[in-house]
């Protein structure tokens, strides 16, 4: 910890990522409650609000960044997310096409 | 952060369990290993919730269960209490004083509380119109996913207020410090995983339900 940032850019850092959340969130619930109603794919531009809004945390909260110092935390949050989406992905995709096959509404 | 700088050889585990110990990157990064796993914990349930969707078997379903002003209200409670434990970090970090990190502590502390509060209301507000675990599958699955994270929040108020008889009891020396940065890491995490609660449970189960 050579370069340890001072005060003033410490806290600099969490208010943007606080702002940048502020922001991701409002246009997530604008966009559901004027277009989630009639409009399904309301759900890719919540994914997409969601996914950067994670990004924006992890980097100015969580420090998870690819400098150095950090980088095996990255690592853990790299390889913790594949089995994440490994079993999560793969439960919906199985239990989907299981409903699709036995003719159910999902 | 090195893993093995804590440790002189692999064979004396003895010893290097006990460094292990004091090296604040190591126990960090151990941290970091629990809330992976916890991670891992909370992507089933939602699974569970996404196959759930629709699972309503006649009863109320998210159209007429969800209130999305009291889901904004404690979206934006949880998220400004997140950057209020950063402000606690950062005080703590550049050694400001103690008066001034604790307040900032207790601001975060009424912040969850306020969170808890509100979405209690929200269950006891569904319980009335129907909306009980037990009516639908859908249902178990949302108060299996929603409560957990609930209860996780809870115990993040705990760890708070032991942390704040501990700064009291003990100073804010070396252990007390890192406590904090674990609770610090525990408090953003349960921020990460509300994103995923709006953005799936509430909306995507409203768009689908």
């Amino acid at each position: 910890m050579a370069n340890e940032p001072s005060f003033a850019q410490h806290l600099r850092s969490y208010i943007t990522g606080y702002i940048l959340s502020v922001v991701l969130t409002l246009a997530a619930f604008a966009a559901v409650l004027t277009i989630g109603r009639e409009n399904k794919s309301v759900l890719l531009l919540v994914a997409l609000l969601g996914i950067a809004q994670l990004v924006v945390q992890l980097k100015y909260f969580l420090n998870v960044t690819t400098q150095r110092e950090y980088r095996d935390n990255l690592a853990l949050v790299a390889f913790s997310t594949l089995i994440l989406l490994i079993i999560v992905l793969g439960t919906v995709w199985i239990m989907g096409n299981l409903a699709v096959r036995m003719h159910a509404t999902m | 952060m090195n893993l093995s700088s804590s440790s002189k050889s692999p064979g004396s585990i003895g010893n290097a369990h006990e460094a292990a110990h004091r090296d604040p990157a190591v126990v960090i990064f151990g941290f970091w290993v629990f809330m992976m796993s916890d991670l891992i914990f909370f992507g089933v349930v939602f699974a569970i919730y996404i196959t759930m969707v629709g699972a309503t078997a006649g009863g109320p379903g998210p159209k007429e269960l969800f209130d999305f002003g009291s889901l904004f209200a404690q979206t934006m409670l949880l998220l400004t209490s997140s950057l209020t434990v950063g402000i606690a970090t950062v005080t703590m970090r550049h050694e400001r004083s103690r008066a001034s990190f604790l307040f900032w502590v207790v601001i975060t502390l009424l912040l969850g509380i306020g969170f808890l509060t509100l979405e209690l209301y929200d269950f006891s507000e569904m319980a009335s119109k129907g909306g009980v675990p037990s009516r639908s599958g859908y249902l178990s699955a949302f108060f299996g996913l929603v409560p957990l994270h609930g209860l996780h929040v809870t115990f993040g108020c705990l760890w708070m207020l032991v942390l704040i008889a501990q700064v009291f009891t003990m100073g804010m020396g070396q252990v007390v410090k890192l406590r904090f940065l674990r609770l610090a890491l525990f408090w953003h995490f349960l921020d990460l995983i509300w994103i995923g609660i709006f953005s799936i449970v509430y909306f995507g189960g409203w768009v689908y339900g």
